[in-house]
């Protein structure tokens, strides 16, 4: 069972729908602690702001049982945009420490590095780069391309978890994996046939 | 190959009564279909976003249609933004969780508490969830004015003007329609894109007026995030026979190779 956490934020009904379609048998959207410690697998999406992110999360009261799940049952765990975010230690959006489960920071585009006609938020359909071997990157084209809508950006402190970068302006980090953790930027669930199979390697893990 | 990010090519599609139609300056309707049908199309084509407006809701002061747009969200695998009757954040939620990824604000954004409600959904769910659609109109004396969702006049406001006040509201993107072109498929208004493209610093998708991939390159070439287009996907030129298409991913690489 596939739970999709539900903290009253994101896009929860876009991520299922795209689970199920990539042939997640039992998928559920929930804030309920059993429903969540049942779980084989997580999902953490999130749309919006940092500090409002971490707000929601401190209020549904799940965090200890996420550590636990996450941290030491090592459960699968896919977070998605402001959700790989939070699990950063945090971010120049916020004054929130984020969840810290990675040794990364999330930080705001630096204009300063970009050409001046790169708007932020970037909000296009962008290709990633492979930094290592990932499951979750299987029967993907090395060309593949994702729709991203993001101001910030995630920074790996320990370079070994970065990997995907896409380069908007500069390379930045698209998406990261440690252990049990994956996590990115972009958006699968909105990233037709590559975000399917994406999500089809997560179903078969 | 050099692979790098693209400006994104959007369709439009106009909710009216339940159906799908295709305006001509706003105004003269014809029926091109079922929305849900429409998205499927859209779905398979792999389209770059997609943007459904129901054109009704705020003449009718109608709340959106959760249940419909829940039905055309389960087949758009694609990016989604939906206007059309938003006044509040509450709703706004709805939307999004019903996946809706960014939502289209234009006739409350002529209220007072349009630009308020921006701020809202901006800091709740980020900037780039709050599309600002601004209607442009050319007036008798060739002036760009803003008009109001249902076409009618609502003040002498400067387009640029406008679209500056609704960046400082913290709106995530522009979605620039000009009216006198919609349908027409005389070309985007470069000269107005350039000119408020150059005005904010957020992204500018222009709409009205497409024909053709050429105009599309002439968007992006005069400051354009994204090139939106409703009856070019539509529609089958010259009789105008309903017939959705979209260029299919090779095409728009090879194009945007040669630029």
């Amino acid at each position: 069972m596939i739970t999709i956490i539900n903290y009253g934020i994101g896009n929860l009904t876009s991520v299922k729908n795209m689970l199920k379609k990539a042939g997640a048998e039992e998928v559920i959207i929930s804030n309920d602690a059993e429903e969540i410690a049942a779980a084989d697998k997580l999902l953490l999406p999130g749309v919006g702001h940092f500090d409002y992110g971490m707000k929601k999360l401190h209020e549904s009261g799940l965090i200890p049982l996420l550590e636990k799940r996450v941290l030491h049952d090592k459960v699968p765990i896919l977070g998605i945009c402001l959700g790989a975010q939070l699990m950063t230690l945090r971010s120049d959006e916020g004054a929130d420490p984020g969840l810290g489960w990675v040794d990364a920071e999330t930080v705001k585009f630096d204009s300063a590095r970009m050409p001046e006609n790169y708007k932020i938020p970037h909000m296009s359909w962008n290709y990633v780069k492979p930094q290592k071997q990932v499951s979750l990157f299987a029967h993907l084209p090395e060309a593949s391309r994702f729709y991203f809508v993001h101001s910030y950006h995630l920074k790996m402190n320990n370079k070994a978890d970065e990997w995907l970068t896409a380069n908007y302006g500069y390379d930045f980090c698209a998406a990261y994996q440690k252990e049990n953790i994956f996590a990115c930027q972009f958006h699968p669930e909105k990233s037709h046939k590559l975000g399917m199979q994406l999500f089809k390697n997560f179903v078969a893990l | 190959m050099n692979l790098i990010h693209r400006k994104r090519i959007i369709p439009v599609l106009l909710i009216h009564k339940g159906g799908l139609v295709k305006s001509k300056k706003f105004k003269d309707y014809t029926y091109v279909g079922d929305p849900i049908n429409a998205v499927r199309i859209f779905n398979e084509k792999e389209v770059d976003e997609l943007v459904i407006l129901d054109i009704e809701a705020s003449k009718k002061k109608q709340a959106p249609q959760y249940e419909t747009i829940a039905e055309i969200t389960g087949e758009a695998f694609m990016p989604l933004a939906y206007g059309g009757g938003i006044t509040a954040l509450h709703q706004a939620e709805q939307l999004f969780y019903n996946g809706v990824e960014k939502i289209v604000l234009n006739t409350i954004l002529h209220k007072k508490e349009g630009k308020q409600l921006v701020a809202d959904v901006a800091a709740k769910y980020g900037a780039q969830s709050v599309i600002a659609s601004i209607d442009v109109k050319y007036n008798m004396w060739g002036k760009a004015q803003v008009y109001a969702h249902t076409g009618e006049k609502v003040d002498e406001k400067d387009a640029i003007v406008f679209a500056k006040q609704i960046e400082n509201s913290g709106a995530g993107e522009l979605f620039l329609n000009v009216v006198n072109r919609d349908g027409m498929y005389s070309g985007y208004d470069l000269e107005l894109l350039q000119k408020i493209a150059q005005s904010v610093k957020i992204p500018v998708v222009i709409c009205g007026g497409a024909a053709s991939k050429q105009d599309f390159a002439a968007a992006e070439e005069n400051g354009a995030s994204a090139m939106a287009a409703g009856s070019m996907f539509v529609f089958q030129r010259p009789n105008q026979a309903v017939l959705i298409s979209y260029p299919k991913p090779e095409e728009i690489r090879k194009f945007n190779e040669n630029l």
